[in-house]
């Protein structure tokens, strides 16, 4: 860890520069795991359905928040959708980043969901990205279990 | 609802890269929110900080501005939230009847983090947090879904920014007074479009502090104790994908509780000055939906009409809002502040004539997923 402390400007202050170094491990849960063991095994993408309000949640999670009921149901989504809202992010952050920007993500309503789905747009030319866009979802090659095992979702017929 | 008087109130200038240490600037506001107050510190029998871990970059760092508050002898609690939520946790413990004069204080430096990043750890780690998702870029996604549903252009979106940083130039607190046009703001900087540098509020340093009493006290020690009328708040989902992002449903929650508390029947002809969280200028159009300001769908065309300007029938964020000085945690509170320097007829050049009932409102997580309103008379 670099320890320096630099003058700011004429008020005659120190700073003092230093880092947060937190390894961290999160638990996917059981519902997050499933649905992680789908994609990454068998590229298929599972919500989790309410039997009260009848909708269908993606991400997948335990409970229902409308109803706060079990959601014990799985649902095939599949892998194509629609394009809710985007954006293309043209500002450089290192470290969080999972592209080079400019870069596109949006959220997007696949067809058996009833909610968003966030994710990476690629394959797409920045400038003609549409709101209402169909679009379909391009898996890894090597898959380890987690979000970015979808690489991008793709206008469809490309 | 028992009467709460706000008695005292201070705000530090805001800037980017204050000098001042947390505890420095969290004392700073004390301190001056006591001598508006006409009070000392032994007066003072309870006390809420506003602060946060990851964006002060210390574990439990309430713990570290306690003498700066002078909360070491008293009950203190802390707010993980935005400042008006301090406020809100204020005004329950003086309802409890344990507590008479509460101390609220925000400090906040987002200068020294990386706000992106600290802003990337509000999502969830298993799922959306591996996009690199922050503030803007999150933003961004409900910007355009606003824009696309109802029809909001992004030249009334950039007149929110014009107006603000024009309302800043009377602010001496303010951050960024800006005398700007609309083009400027169309061609600045893309960020994560449609979201533009002058679309964006700054990142700032800088503190907040209200002192509130109970209603005997609050009489007996001021000549111009601000009421607290009512008070309301709301949460959204977490998930992004499971809101639709150009709908306010807990906002407008947030705002019918506080409303039916303060009597308030039509918010459009009795509210005479709203300060509200304008973090990105689409949200002050979103916002004034949400708080019943406007029909739904309608905040643009009247961000066009001039109405919300200072000097309009409605002045929105007079003080220059969110937009022209934003210490995160901070500005929910500094939205009181201002409301009350508007209700004592203090607010100097930026000051709404006659003003009578003010509304101040926060907002907490992505995308305005919880709001907490205030609504001010005097
Ligand atoms: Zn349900």
């Amino acid at each position: 860890m670099a320890v320096r402390s630099e003058e700011l400007g004429d008020s005659g202050t120190l700073m003092y520069p230093s880092r947060i170094k937190l390894p961290y491990t999160w638990h996917a849960g059981k519902v997050g795991s499933r649905f992680y063991q789908e994609i990454r095994d068998n590229c298929k993408i599972w919500g989790t359905r309410c039997e009260q309000c009848e909708r269908v949640y993606l991400p997948p999670r335990e409970t229902c928040p409308r109803c706060f009921c079990d959601m014990p149901e799985w649902v095939d989504v599949g892998d194509i959708g629609t394009l809710l809202t985007y954006t293309v992010v043209r500002y450089a952050v290192p470290g969080i980043q999972p592209q080079k920007p400019p870069y596109a993500m949006g959220i997007i309503q696949l067809d058996g969901a009833s909610t968003g789905f966030m994710h990476l747009l690629g394959e797409v030319d920045l400038d003609s990205i549409g709101v209402g866009m169909r679009v379909k979802a391009v898996f890894r090659d090597q898959r380890e279990g987690n979000y970015l095992d979808i690489k991008y979702f793709k206008p469809l017929g490309r | 609802m028992d009467k709460i008087g706000i008695i005292g109130i201070a705000q530090t200038r805001y800037r980017r890269y204050n000098p001042a240490s947390h505890a420095e600037l969290a004392y700073q506001v004390t301190r001056e929110a006591l001598d508006d107050a006409g009070l000392t510190i032994d007066d003072i029998d309870n006390t809420i900080t506003v602060c946060n871990d990851f964006w002060d970059g210390r574990t439990i760092s309430c713990m570290a501005i306690t003498e700066a508050t002078g909360s070491h002898r008293v009950p203190t609690t802390n707010v993980e939230g935005d400042g008006t939520y301090g406020a809100l946790m204020g005004a329950m413990r003086i309802l409890s009847g344990l507590h008479k004069l509460t101390l609220v204080v925000a400090q906040s430096k987002m200068s020294e983090g990386i706000p992106a990043i600290i802003s990337n750890a509000m999502f969830d780690p298993v799922y959306e947090r591996a996009l690199g998702v922050d503030a803007i870029s999150s933003s961004a996604l409900q910007m355009r879904r606003y824009m696309s549903k109802y029809g909001i252009t992004e030249e009334q979106c950039a007149r929110v920014s014009v107006k603000n940083h024009r309302n800043a130039r009377a602010n001496p607190y303010a951050h960024l007074p800006l005398d700007i046009t609309v083009e400027d703001v169309l061609e600045s900087r893309v960020l994560a479009d449609p979201i533009k540098l002058l679309d964006a509020s700054p990142i700032s340093d800088g503190a907040c502090a209200i002192i509130m009493a109970e209603e005997e006290i609050a009489r007996a020690r001021c000549s111009k104790p601000i009421w607290i009328t009512g008070v309301g708040h709301c949460a959204d989902a977490y998930h992004l994908g499971d809101r639709d992002l150009a709908d306010v449903d807990a906002l407008i929650s947030a705002s019918e509780r506080a409303y039916r508390m303060a009597g308030i029947s039509d918010p459009i002809k009795e509210i005479d000055v709203a300060e509200v969280y304008d973090a990105f200028s689409y949200m002050e159009l979103m916002w004034m939906e949400g708080l019943g300001l406007c029909k739904r769908g309608e905040a643009g065309t009247m961000i066009d009409s001039g109405v919300t300007e200072l000097g309009g029938a409605l002045p929105i964020n007079p003080s220059g809002g969110v937009l022209s000085a934003h210490a995160v945690q901070v500005a929910g509170l500094a939205r009181i502040a201002e409301s009350v320097l508007q209700l004592r007829g203090e607010a100097g050049d930026r000051q709404v004539d006659g003003a009578r009932i003010a509304l101040a409102h926060g907002i907490e997580g992505a995308c305005g997923q919880g709001h907490c309103v205030f609504v001010l008379g005097n």
